[in-house]
């Protein structure tokens, strides 16, 4: 048992490739002259300029987080990372046919549905290949019913008035220190509009691939649901093998005004580091919805079972009355990964409802947090809290850490929290292969059930990939 | 500034450092030399983030005076229960009164008294385990308490005994004590396979004293042990008490904790166990009933170091007035700690709309084969509930109290000592009617 199982946790990372293209890099080091040619080159206004180079100055104040969270890894290097990293395009992107067929080679490796599959999947993309977006398909069925969705720096060049009303309002850039990085240096991300009263007819969905060595990617989302819209978007990444550290820093912001929905979901599966825990990406990123109007509602799903370090708390502002947030996750850490995640619900609205089932699947040495917080204020009266986490450990050199935050401050709202942490039977496996499975598409089961709650979020071709990646991660973890 | 409280306190200098046998002193250096250079917490210690020790760190404490005369007899009758063939010893502002205690005959070789007398002959019990089991950098007030304290209480059951009737520790402050601060250290030690049943009472004379309790109890449980321990705090509301129990279990024990708080503006307890070996049960009762401005906090940790023991917490809150309650519950287990059964349960109800509760559950294990669960909850009385109570002619009011009780006598019930669990019940259901009674001039 125990060479077959060498094999599969030996397993290369299927996705570990680099294409070669050339990188429009500037030199590595942060210094307000990066600031100012991220800005020039996107050649944005003077108030976006001035705005990252507040989030600069505040964030040279600030200390990177190490105490409280409970991960371990050596302080990052910002003087040695590069701040741009653009896809070299002579002009304009007018259609497909002008991408670089090396980009598209690409996507196709990682099986983006960006021609005739699109239309089959129902799914429009906005593709970023590192910082700059490249393709956007469906823009025109979209731009139909006034619905927004462009690229970061396209958003800046033509809908400047909605970025900046709601840039930063609800991860300001002085929130902590990854988001300052983020608002100070980040090169592009996507923006979606749906104007009042439109439901979006497709699921939108961005494929984030880090490429270029040494280039840490600083995403930025926005998407901003008007009175009655709704709206899914789907987020899921791979990326390339690699030896040292990538620094992923991306900040996403939901806006639900009166009466909208959010769904955003999304499937990481970056690249992990080797069997000696060498490489892999540091995933450092916020993600906050605001409930901003009444009957508004967020809902995170996530599956995380990449990247060297995830520190993620996609978190919902519960502004509004009768709001509800919502935050499904499966986070599955093996070999050395760490990963401190969980979400904040602050309920602020009366009768505002929130909902938390978390799962995470310890194996190999990794160490997995939940770290929440329920915060029920004095106005939110009625408000209800529901909090489910749970923890499975496959062999004992992994942990399972809870940590969990309620703090209620008036008596009419209520809130529960449970929490358990369990193991995969013997007698559960002996069962199942007594039917003719064998040990891996066991387990594969079992866990499969164990995040049944979470995937049954998603939508339906991000769950099917979810528990495909979920086998993946856990090959070779019990013997 | 921390060594100016150490010399405030008369700690430095002091008679407490020069007293006792040559073995403690440097422990009581160390301490002293640990707390002048971490001070007092502040928010930004995660351990005490909800818990403001402003009121403690900014006071001018002096050292406390000792026995105070006009302490009867009979002024400390609502304390002990009624129970005149229970052993209690009596500590008025932090001194051991002789006149006040009644040790009963008790089994050969058990010894029950004052700390600061066995200190003054050398002992190998107190050499073994005082100072030995709390850990001073654990927290700046046990670094203080060790520096500083003068007396508590000390029970050691010798192996093999059975103490049949409860020991009674009651540490009672008086108007004398207002301004000061006093360090209770108690020491309990049950070898191997005796049994015993302890009770320590902080309670006051001065309902509005001002003043500061900082006790520390350790307890060493012996292998096959058997141990139940209550506390009750009933300090003045207007007082502040920060105190650390830490427990040692050795194989096969069994410890037992009921704690009880309701006195105190800021009022903390630090319940530590370490299960040291394997098939140990330990079981942790709590339950708090806060009103007016008070801040009470329960931090609980244990500690699963070894495989195959139990542990089973239930903590419960009532908060009423503008009132806080903090809880922290620990789980910590080890690798090697297989077949962990540990549950964890904290449950709160809020009776005010201005009352706060933090609650954090906290679990982390880094063993595979365990059963780990925990749940926390925070509302107000079940409206269903409620209702039917109602539909059955209780009044509105009446079904309130009754819902209340019910909530709060769940842990009492757990309390093994009738007389105990009648006073419980009494002190749960005076603080239900003084609310009626709109006596609720602090709630």
């Amino acid at each position: 048992m125990s060479s077959q199982v060498e094999t599969l946790v030996n397993k290369e990372y299927k996705h570990g490739w680099v294409t070669d293209i050339e990188s429009d890099v500037a030199p590595p080091g942060l210094s307000e002259d990066i600031v100012r040619l991220i800005s020039a080159k996107k050649r944005e206004p003077a108030w976006l300029l001035a705005w990252r180079l507040k989030a600069y100055r505040g964030w040279l104040k600030m200390l990177e987080p190490h105490s409280w969270p409970n991960i371990r890894y050596t302080p990052v290097d910002y003087q040695s990372i590069s701040y741009y990293s653009a896809p070299r395009t002579a002009k304009p992107l007018g259609s497909l046919d002008d991408v670089d067929p090396k980009l598209l080679e690409t996507y196709k490796k990682l099986g983006i549905p960006l021609s005739e599959q699109k239309i089959l999947a129902g799914v429009a993309v906005d593709a970023i290949f590192d910082s700059v977006s490249v393709g956007t398909t469906y823009k025109a069925k979209l731009a139909e019913q006034g619905i927004i969705f462009c690229s970061f720096g396209e958003a800046v060049q033509e809908h400047p008035e909605l970025v900046r009303k709601y840039l930063g309002s609800v991860v300001p850039a002085s929130d902590n220190f990854f988001a300052a990085l983020n608002a100070a240096v980040f090169s592009d991300g996507s923006f979606v509009y749906v104007p009042k009263g439109v439901r979006c007819p497709l699921e939108l969905s961005t494929y984030f691939r880090i490429n270029s060595a040494s280039t840490g990617q600083f995403e930025r989302t926005l998407i901003v649901a008007d009175e009655g819209a709704y709206v899914s978007y789907l987020e899921g990444c791979t990326a390339p093998k690699r030896d040292e550290n990538q620094l992923h820093a991306a900040v996403v912001e939901l806006v639900a005004l009166e009466g909208a929905t959010i769904k955003y979901s999304t499937v990481q599966n970056w690249y992990a580091g080797d069997e000696q825990g060498k490489g892999g990406i540091y995933n450092f990123v916020t993600k906050r919805g605001k409930c901003a109007g009444n009957r508004s509602k967020i809902s995170w799903t996530q599956v995380e079972t990449g990247s060297a370090i995830t520190w993620k708390y996609p978190s919902v502002i519960l502004q509004g009355d009768d709001t509800v947030g919502e935050f499904y996750s499966v986070a599955v850490v093996n070999g050395h990964q760490q990963a401190d995640t969980g979400t904040k619900m602050i309920h602020m609205g009366r009768n505002s409802r929130s909902t938390i089932v978390s799962k995470g699947i310890s194996a190999g040495q990794g160490q997995n947090s939940y770290r929440g917080l329920v915060k029920v204020l004095p106005k939110a009266a009625g408000s209800r809290n529901y909090t489910q986490c749970d923890s499975m450990l496959i062999g004992n050199r992994c942990g399972a850490h809870t940590f969990p935050y309620i703090d209620v401050q008036n008596s009419t709202s209520s809130t529960e929290h449970e929490a358990s942490t369990s193991k995969i039977g013997e007698d559960q496996i002996f069962y199942l292969k007594q039917r003719g499975l064998n040990t891996e598409n066991a387990i594969s089961m079992i866990v499969n059930g164990f995040c049944k709650e979470v995937f049954q979020e998603l939508p339906m071709e991000f769950a099917v990939e979810a528990q495909k990646l979920l086998g993946i991660s856990l090959e070779g973890s019990v013997g | 500034m921390s060594e100016a409280v150490l010399q405030r306190l008369d700690i430095r200098a002091g008679t407490a450092i020069a007293e006792g046998p040559d073995w403690l002193e440097p422990v009581r250096r160390a301490a002293a030399d640990h707390f002048a250079k971490v001070g007092f917490p502040t928010s930004r210690d995660e351990e005490w983030r909800f818990t403001p020790v402003g009121p403690i760190a900014q006071g001018t404490w002096r050292p406390s005076p000792g026995v105070a005369a006009g302490v009867s007899a009979d002024r400390l009758a609502p304390f002990v229960f009624g129970q005149a063939e229970w052993s209690t010893l009596v500590f008025v502002n932090g001194a051991y009164s002789e006149a006040l205690s009644r040790i009963l005959e008790l089994p050969q070789g058990v010894r029950a008294g004052s700390l600061a007398e066995a200190l003054r002959g050398d002992d190998a019990v107190l050499r073994t385990h005082l100072a030995r089991h709390a850990p001073i950098d654990g927290s700046p007030f046990t670094a203080l308490n060790t520096a500083g304290f003068r007396d508590g209480g000390l029970l050691h059951v010798p192996a093999g005994l059975d103490l049949e009737r409860p020991v009674h520790f009651v540490h009672v402050t008086t108007p004398d004590a207002t301004g000061t601060a006093i360090h209770p250290r108690n020491l309990i030690v049950i070898e191997r396979g005796a049994r015993a049943s302890v009770i320590e009472s902080y309670v006051t004379l001065a309902p509005d004293g001002v003043y500061w309790t900082n006790p520390v109890t350790e307890v060493a449980a012996a292998a096959g042990s058997w141990l139940e321990h209550t506390r009750i705090q009933r300090e003045s509301e207007r007082a502040h008490h920060v105190g650390l129990t830490h427990v040692d279990q050795e194989r096969d024990s069994h410890y037992r904790s009921f704690s009880m708080a309701m006195g105190g503006a800021l009022a903390r307890h630090n319940l530590h166990v370490r299960l040291n070996d394997e098939n140990i049960e330990t079981l942790m009762y709590g339950l708090y009933l806060t009103r007016g401005e008070q801040v009470v906090d329960n931090h609980t940790a244990i500690f699963h170091d070894q495989p195959n023991c139990r542990s089973w917490e239930v903590y419960k809150g009532v908060l009423d007035g503008r009132s806080r309650a903090v809880f922290n519950g620990k789980v910590f287990v080890q690798p090697e700690a297989q077949k962990t059964d540990a549950k964890q349960t904290n449950r709160n109800l809020l009776l005010s709309d201005l009352a706060r509760v933090d609650t954090k559950p906290q679990l982390e294990i880094f063993a595979d084969d365990v059963k780990c669960t925990h749940g926390a909850t925070v509302g107000r009385l079940d409206d269903v509930a409620l209702f039917y109570a109602r539909s059955r002619g209780v009044p509105r009011e009446a079904a309130e109290r009754l819902l209340t009780y019910a909530f709060a006598a769940e842990v009492i019930e757990e309390v093994a000592l009738e007389p105990v669990r009648n006073e419980l019940d009494r002190l749960v259901l005076d603080r239900l009617e003084a609310r009626r009674g709109g006596a609720a001039g602090r709630g």
